[in-house]
């Protein structure tokens, strides 16, 4: 097994004639629109099945021409214009958000080395030494967006969310970039193809007289950092539990309440693309980019040719899924413990988690060793931690009789515990005077 | 190498980075301007973005692509937000008068802008006019990132060591004077929120609203009860409970 061998360094990149450029642009942003209109699908259906309802069915094979149903009727609305929206900043700020939400798929890397009709390329739109603060620069970017759709709207809910999520967005950009720092120290590089070749070669470990090979994914090596960079992300495209910004309950639909027609498709295209855009960079962060999971690479062509193709979609459709998991699972969090969660818990969990391994990494120059300190002792600490947490001893609760009985005089009056309903004498009646439905003919019962 | 580094690299200006700089230096420039004239607070904001975007550029071209992404991130993606944030408070209907204070002062400012340009210009003009650029080869030999790294740790880590203490001083300082974190045991949660709301000699219902009941909107009229007593959990406290006059009840006309 050599996965090396196919992997495209940074000097592979620029040489592509112009065809085979334009050619790798149309394909990801065709990836970025397919992703859209497979991923509210996708998501309408996972979250009906945890709902135990069927989802949308009837458009097509598993209702899979449903949301390009939805987004031809939403291209037929009407536009409304708000009388007392910033006109110019409004227009703009949808495509802002989709700008950036797009772009940043020029640098993932989809595969390795490939050929197209004769050109050996990667498969990889482009390449830079600072690849990985180019998405991050563009995240940073699409803030503007939702801000800007906020203010410019000129009405107070799209203003309270738009604020909501500037504040958010950048509490929870701190945390994503002390995740990736980790990254860099293990990668020695910030070129998105070079950090999923350093993935690419595991190690064989001895284990009592065992030799299993072990990857070198960044998920298991950097398991606090994959964790934190998870919950960033999630906080980052505004998808619940964190979608504060949107919150329906309490903003109508946030930063988006006064936008219709195709400046809201442009919106929800942008969440949905962003959505699939930080899984495909999770993926080249943690996942092992395009590298064969382990029992395929016992295959040796698994790693070379078009095939790594599919592991990749595989690991981003599995990511989408647990998005998808997180909302069918958990309720939105009320918004100070939302900031509570990124500045007191991952924000410092991510620098601890830092120091930790620069100092890994002074002990021994980075060996199988040291990897498995870097798995073995934040496992350890988490085990631990469950281990000894300090059980709070709960009061034993007083009986419902004994509450009622100690409340003081003058409390708000309580019905009887022992209240039994009577039955109502108009259904009694009614009963009775019903023709039974199932008796034998001639036979009168007065038993119902 | 990668492209980006290898456009500077000669020192010649190639193609692509001439079409790139004449593109974006009008725009940096259009930036600066409109944020001066533009009248709307957030809108001076969004065109200083712009110039911020288009620097960012120009460093990734000048083979610093760490600094230009570094400049998109840290002055684009936080600072302005920051900035923008604020703004956004003030309102939207805020907008700077075109009324000038000091007579003169617009002219004066423009002469004095151009001037001080016209002079900066020609003087980094002439000073950079006919030398060759060297030693960026040298300078991003084991990559940008790691050149800027090895700077960093090694010869200028006091000087980088001194401006994070001050900032994080700076950061400190801020959140000591407007940050109040209250104990624990002052905090009421949602249950003893709860009893104090079911306690004795507490209504547990909502307010009723002011001129329920009654033949006016304002917030002077108390609600009726359906006993027909005046409630005074419906005014705020500052306001007498009384019957309203015919005359204090009627509009005011006041409205559009």
């Amino acid at each position: 097994m050599n996965p090396l061998a196919q992997a495209p360094s940074l000097s592979d990149f620029g040489h592509d004639p112009w065809w085979l450029i334009l050619g790798k642009i149309v394909f990801a942003f065709v990836v970025a629109l397919l992703g859209t209109l497979l991923g509210v699908w996708f998501e309408r259906r996972v979250v009906g099945r945890m709902a135990v309802r069927p989802g949308p069915n009837q458009l097509g094979p598993f209702g899979l021409l449903q949301t390009l149903a939805d987004g031809l009727k939403m291209a037929f609305k009407e536009d409304i214009l708000p009388k007392s929206a910033d006109k110019v900043i409004y227009f703009f700020a949808p495509a802002i958000s989709v700008i950036c939400a797009v772009t940043a798929l020029s640098v993932i890397p989809f595969g390795p080395m490939v050929s197209i009709f004769g050109h050996q390329t990667p498969l990889q739109v482009t390449d830079v030494p600072v690849a990985v603060l180019v998405v991050l620069a563009l995240s940073s970017m699409a803030v503007y967006g939702i801000v800007l759709a906020g203010w410019a709207s000129g009405s107070t809910y799209p203003l309270l969310g738009g604020l909501r999520s500037a504040a958010q967005l950048i509490s929870y950009e701190v945390a994503l970039g002390l995740s990736i720092v980790a990254v860099f120290m293990l990668a020695g590089t910030m070129s998105t193809s070079e950090i999923v070749a350093a993935q690419g070669n595991g190690t064989q470990l001895t284990l009592f007289g065992a030799d299993i090979p072990t990857p070198g994914w960044y998920a298991l090596l950097l398991f606090p950092s994959f964790i934190v960079f998870f919950i960033s992300i999630v906080g980052e495209t505004n998808r619940p539990p964190f979608d504060l910004p949107e919150a329906e309950s309490e903003l109508v639909a946030g930063f988006m309440t006064e936008y219709s027609s195709l400046k809201f498709a442009l919106i929800m295209l942008s969440e949905y693309v962003a959505m699939v855009t930080m899984s495909a960079f999770t993926v080249t962060l943690f996942l092992g980019g395009w590298h064969a999971p382990w029992p395929i690479t016992e295959w040796s062509g698994a790693n070379s040719g078009w095939w790594p193709l599919l592991w990749f979609f595989g690991k981003v459709i599995l990511l989408v899924f647990v998005f998808v998991w997180l909302r069918g699972t958990l309720p939105r969090l009320r918004y100070d413990q939302l900031m509570r969660f990124g500045w007191k818990v991952l924000i410092p969990i991510s620098l601890v988690w830092i120091v930790i391994l620069a100092g890994l990494r002074t002990i021994d120059d980075w060996d199988t060793q040291s990897r498995m300190y870097a798995i073995g002792i934040p496992a350890g600490i988490v085990l631990l931690a469950a281990l000894f947490w300090p059980s709070r001893k709960a009061a034993p609760k007083p009986t419902l009789v004994e509450q009622v009985d100690n409340r003081p005089p003058g409390s708000f009056p309580l019905p009887p515990l022992d209240l039994q309903v009577p039955p109502s004498p108009r259904t009694r009646r009614m009963v009775a005077e019903r023709e039974p439905a199932n008796a034998p003919a001639g036979q009168d019962s007065e038993e119902v | 190498m990668s492209t980006s580094t290898l456009l500077a690299a000669s020192g010649a200006v190639s193609g692509g980075e001439a079409v790139t700089f004449w593109v974006l230096a009008p725009l940096a420039l259009a930036g600066a301007i409109g944020m001066v004239a533009a009248r709307n607070a957030v809108h001076s904001a969004l065109w200083l973005v712009l110039t911020m975007l288009s620097l960012g550029v120009f460093y990734v071209l000048q083979a610093g692509p760490f600094i230009g992404m570094v400049q998109i991130i840290v002055y684009t993606g936080a600072i302005m937000m920051l900035f923008l944030f604020v703004l956004m408070l003030v309102g939207r209907e805020a907008s700077d008068s075109l009324i000038e204070v000091l007579r003169g002062q617009r002219i004066a400012a423009i002469g004095l802008g151009l001037g001080f340009a016209g002079l900066l210009g020609s003087g980094v003009y002439r000073a950079t006019q006919g030398s060759t650029p060297i030693g960026l080869e040298q300078a991003n030999a084991g990559g940008n990132v790691e050149g800027i790294a090895r700077l960093l740790f090694t010869d200028y880590v006091f000087a980088f060591e001194l401006t994070a203490a001050l900032l994080i001083t700076a950061t400190i300082g801020g959140m000591i004077l407007a940050h109040v974190e209250r104990r624990k045991e002052d905090k009421r949660d949602q249950v003893a929120t709860m009893k104090a709301r079911f306690a004795p000699g507490n209504y547990p219902g909502p307010k009723p609203g002011p001129g329920v009941f009654a033949t006016s909107s304002s917030v002077a009229t108390p609600a009726r009860l359906p006993d027909g007593r005046l409630s005074d959990r419906s005014t705020p406290d500052v306001l007498p409970v009384r019957e309203l006059t015919a005359e204090e009840t009627t509009l005011k006309g006041t409205e559009k």
